[in-house]
């Protein structure tokens, strides 16, 4: 054990490689005959395929093979699975409808770019050629987006067995009466029926693949751009293609971004898999940007009524929310999680509302499917609670860090006061709500801020603050409760310490960076804790071969539960250390300190060192009887709860009076994410949270047109957070240990963006009814024109 | 995506440039709006003619009563001129406006203004300045100044076998002032609404809009309505923004709302002016 770098701003070890363009992404391997897809995709919303017409395209230059979802429809394959199942609230089985790998003739196109052949070629530009000739006809029906509308009588149907579009409804929390009765009988309600809008992720890498045949060994390779390389093997040997486990090999190499649209098992995997076992050539697919924006699985999507009732005295009596959740076509791996276990149990947020009810319906739409997003589920929740709470603040003329402090749960620490128990299910391990809100009000300057703002408004200028105390459930846990709750996963890590015998460390581990830095902090933690320069340590990840079966990184999990399960390596090479150790120094293992990378016999100086020890396990010439030579350790880290980082945002916000425009001048965020390992990545992590928190709220948004089209998919069109949109983020920060998991880390990857949304959309109401305006919410992105628009009507 | 095969050529001279054109041929400039075309196969030329490197096309230059700028000076070369920015400080600050870094440092003010992209900064810019287009074929040379040379969405009058190969504004008077003032389409950083305008020493304005219609236009009725510049004057002429033209409208400004922001943006410029 030493302190030379947890705690410190390590540079990250893969940045080099990174800025060097020396990273490798799936797109950079080339493989010795390798041939390249192109997929032929529906231009229609939803349409039934009525034919197929490849004859042309097989006389393209270059064509290989073209599959049409007839040729997969004959071998039996069904399609890609979800991976949670949420049943009915009457009991009923969740409808989950095959997800093709291809549309085959006769069937519907549920969604644009819905895939209906694959044409392989010796070169990209062949396969998009031969595409072009794939004639496809098709019989263009009506097509449903929004999931409210969905839901109604009549609506188009996705899929014919799915009545209503439902896949499942559901509910959580206390009893519907008890929560009408306690609404009915506050002295306010402040009721709000929006919209959480869609979002499109944007990962800097497209999805890319390359599936690989051997025959000669009859193994399978998939490169892939996952989060989750084992996940992925999972899904497509067991549920897709029924392959056999150990004959397949999974690689996620480096993995530029995923913010969740990369857990997904997609069909396309399956595909150039099962693809190269038929030609025995490895297929590479990488998409288009274009098909990128279509394909990849959405965020968010979710329209609601949410009515929060309080006392006379300001206390929250009661929560009570009906939402309608779009799922897309088909379920995604995570799909019905998100808006259920992942949302529906954060809606008592850090208030004590003695009575909470979520009722929702999980609804089909020709969409391309909805998964999770950066936050998923959490940003949702957050954002329902923290406008409600604004809003609710200037409804009943308080001030709305004061009405959020009344309704605190007081401080826990998990430890000597116990996790705090909510109305929907879940234990908080511990919090002080407060603190984080003090730091935050201390560098807004309150008093200063509201003077400005009245000195604002008389000028005819529009200032605005916007508040946001959010709390979020990291690191999803533990297996045997998500199984309960319908995962047909578990949730632990998988990591192993190999001491090589020179003493340099290997860690294998089942978390998964794209983007993350876990080469670097994972590294930092087995550097001090084995008390050896960081260099001497080694991240292996994302290689099924290479790697016990880990879960991969999503949910700000990494650190806490793959944290976590390195930590338990750790410890066992340290314990039989100790043994080695002891027996070279001819004492007992207890008699020993370790330290600065050595074992010391307490009060002499009679020491060996970490090297020395794991060379003595290799060379077990001088060795305790009986033990086992070697010093390599498996774990599998299975936490016993989520980890539940919390924080206060705060916007700041100008709005031209004359456009709408509104200009973000400040944003403080005080986050509180238990112990930090490395404060420049946490900090980076909030930075790019921050960013897409604030751009859901000002800029982002798929649109999809009354047919289905997606009408914004380019950046000509979808506006993405850029510097200058933003203003310099102003960070501070509290440390809460978590008390249940080695390491007291929470998890931060997510915290900037559940945040944020709201702080900035509280901030522009708060501007508007500075100048009168009494408006009480506007549909995100907020643009010039909404807010302009609102403005008028509420003048 | 990836674009259909094409040649490629690039030629030292705009005389050997105009050998090559005819046909199905596109001329590349800085190619930020004509790559992006060919990946996504909505353009489908059979030879692309690079202009971007012909010397006689980049220079910024005096020339007597007119500042000359090369059909293919980038943005940044203009942002970056000294000519530019003595004599029409308004092109050299609004070339800042024009997309970001990488675009400035390859698209070049002839190419934006020959796509004629209805959004496009230049345009309401040249049209305030007084601008004029000059546009070299076999047959020889010829201006055409800035008010005649936008026709339509996304037309021109540049017909096939012209290359646009300057543009010249008159030195401004002294006491002239110009501002560029813009709403910025979030997504594309095109000009959702754009108002160039300029004030001359005879009390006289010139108003241009890009982002409002198909094409970008002078403003007549405002300019014909500034009077003796009060602020009073001013916002009544500006309540008359864009009068009679087709207004557009997109996901991010119905016609209501453009319509709205351009007598916004052009009150504010003509207020600038003012101020200037």
């Amino acid at each position: 054990m030493s302190n030379k770098y947890i705690g410190k701003s390590v540079k990250r070890v893969e940045d080099k490689r990174f800025i060097t363009g020396k990273g490798r992404y799936t797109d950079d391997i080339k493989l010795v005959g390798m041939t390249h897809a192109s997929f032929v995709r529906s231009p229609y919303a939803h349409a039934r395929v009525t034919s197929i017409d490849t004859d042309a395209a097989l006389e393209m230059p270059g064509v290989v093979a073209i599959f049409t979802g007839d040729d997969i429809k004959e071998t039996g394959i069904v399609g890609v699975p979800t991976g949670w199942q949420v049943n009915f609230k009457n009991g009923d089985t969740m409808k989950e409808p095959p997800h093709p790998l291809l549309i085959a003739t006769g069937s519907t196109a549920k969604h644009i770019g819905d895939p209906v052949a694959v044409v392989i070629a010796e070169t990209y530009a062949q396969a998009v050629d031969a595409a072009e000739a794939v004639e496809v006809e098709w019989d263009d029906l009506e097509a449903v987006t929004d999931p409210f509308k969905a839901a109604q009588e009549g609506a188009p149907l996705v899929h014919d067995d799915a009545r209503g579009n439902l896949a499942f409804d559901w509910e959580l929390g206390s009893p519907l009466d008890e929560v009408n009765a306690a609404i009915d009988a506050s002295a306010h309600v402040t009721m709000l029926e929006f919209v959480n809008q869609r979002m499109i992720p944007n990962a800097i890498e497209p999805r890319s693949y390359i599936g690989h045949y051997d025959e000669a060994s009859d193994k399978y390779t998939l490169y892939t751009s996952t989060q989750n390389p084992h996940l992925i093997r999972l899904l497509m040997c067991a549920f897709v293609l029924g392959l056999p486990e150990h004959k397949v090999r999974v690689l996620g190499p480096d993995v530029g971004g995923g913010f969740g649209s990369k857990i997904p098992h997609y069909t396309e995997e399956a595909l150039v898999t099962w693809a190269s076992q038929q030609i025995k050539r490895p297929i590479k697919w990488t998409e288009t940007r274009s098909e990128a924006f279509m394909m990849d699985a959405h965020g968010r999507d979710h329209v609601s009524k949410a009515e929060m009732g309080f006392d006379g005295e300001g206390n929250i009596k009661a929560l009570r929310i009906k939402t309608y959740v779009n799922l897309g076509a088909y379920l995604s791996t995570f799909g019905p999680a998100v808006p259920t276990y992942l949302h529906g149990t954060l809606l008592q947020g850090l208030y004590t509302t003695p009575k909470i009810h979520i009722d929702l319906c999980g609804v089909f739409t020709h969409t391309v499917a909805v998964d999770a997003y950066r936050g998923a589920g959490r940003p949702e929740a957050t954002y329902l609670l923290e406008r409600l709470m604004d809003l609710s603040a200037l409804e009943m003329g308080r001030d709305p860090i004061e009405l959020r402090r009344q309704n605190f749960i007081p401080a826990f620490d998990g430890v000597e006061q116990p996790g705090y128990q909510t109305q929907v299910a879940l234990q908080y391990d511990s919090g002080d709500y407060h603190g984080v809100v003090d730091k935050a009000m201390k560098m807004l300057d309150y008093k200063k801020f509201r003077k400005m703002q009245q000195e604002a408004a008389q000028n005819g200028k529009l200032l605005g603050v916007g508040f946001s105390t959010y709390i979020e459930a990291c690191g999803i846990a533990p297996s045997a409760v998500v199984g309960s709750l319908g995962a047909r996963a578990g949730l632990y890590e998988s990591a192993q310490v190999r001491v090589q015998p020179t003493g340099k460390v290997s860690v294998f581990s089942g978390s998964h960076s794209h983007g993350q830095g876990h080469e670097t902090t994972f590294a930092q933690i087995v550097a001090d804790k084995f008390g050896i320069p960081m260099e001497d340590v080694d991240i292996v990840h994302g290689d099924s071969d290479a790697v016990a079966f880990g879960m991969g990184t999503y949910g700000s999990r990494s650190l806490a539960v793959g944290g976590s399960a390195i930590m338990k390596s750790i410890d066992k090479v340290l314990e039989k250390g100790a043994k080695i150790a002891a027996h070279k120094l001819e004492c007992a293992a207890d008699d020993l300190e370790f330290a600065e990378g050595k074992w010391t016999v307490k009060g002499t100086d009679k020491s060996i060192s970490f090297g020395d020890v794991a060379l003595t396990a290799y060379v077990p010439h001088v060795y305790p009887q009986g033990l086992e030579p070697g010093l390599d350790f498996a774990s599998f880290y299975d936490p016993t709860n989520f980890t539940y980082p919390f924080g206060c945002h705060i916007a700041v916000v100008e709005v031209d009076k004359e456009t709408g425009k509104v200009k973000l001048q400040r944003f403080i965020a005080v986050d509180d994410v238990g112990n930090v390992i490395n404060p420049m990545i946490v900090d980076g992590q909030i930075h790019g949270g921050l960013a897409q928190g604030i751009g859901q709220a000002l800029l982002e948004g798929a649109i999809y047109d009354e047919n289905g089209q997606l009408v914004n998919g380019s950046y000509m069109d979808y506006a993405m957070p850029r510097a200058d949109d933003l203003p310099m983020f102003e960070l501070d920060r509290q440390e809460t240990p978590c008390p249940h998991n080695p390491l007291g880390v929470k998890g931060a990857g997510e915290a900037g963006t559940i945040g944020s949304t709201p702080a900035v959309v509280n901030a522009v109401i708060d501007a508007l009814w500075s100048g009168g305006h009494k408006v009480r919410d506007i549909t995100m992105p907020l643009t010039g024109e909404r807010v302009w628009r609102a403005m008028k009507s509420n003048s | 995506m990836i674009s259909y095969p094409f040649d490629y050529v690039r030629p030292e001279t705009v005389e050997e440039a105009l050998e090559h054109l005819g046909g199905d041929t596109k001329i590349l400039a800085g190619g930020h709006s004509l790559i992006p075309a060919l990946k996504l196969r909505l353009s489908a030329p059979d030879k692309l003619v690079d202009i971007a490197r012909i010397a006689s096309l980049k220079k910024i230059k005096k020339d007597g009563d007119e500042i000359v700028i090369g059909g293919a000076a980038t943005h940044r070369e203009i942002m970056d001129s000294e000519i530019v920015q003595k004599h029409l400080p308004m092109l050299a600050k609004g070339a800042s406006a024009v997309g970001d870094p990488m675009i400035r440092y390859k698209g070049t003010m002839g190419g934006s203004l020959a796509h004629a992209d209805p959004s496009a900064d230049w345009s309401a810019m040249v049209l305030a300045a007084g601008g004029e287009i000059v546009i070299q074929s076999k047959k020889g040379t010829r201006t055409v100044p800035a008010t005649e040379f936008f026709t339509g969405f996304y037309s021109t009058a540049l017909k096939d076998g012209d290359i646009l190969i300057e543009i010249r504004f008159p030195v401004p008077e002294k006491g002239t002032t110009m501002t560029y003032q813009k709403f910025t389409q979030p997504a594309s950083r095109f000009a959702l609404v754009g108002c160039a305008a300029a004030r001359l020493p005879d009390g006289s304005a010139r108003v241009a809009f890009t982002g409002v219609a198909d094409a970008p236009f002078r403003d007549k009725g405002v300019e014909e309505a500034v009077g003796d510049w009060s602020e009073a004057v001013l916002e009544a002429a500006a309540s008359h923004a864009a009068e009679g033209q087709n207004i557009n409208a997109d996901h991010y400004a119905s016609e209501v709302y453009r319509l709205h922001l351009a007598k916004v943006y052009c009150k504010r410029a003509l207020f600038q002016l003012v101020i200037e």
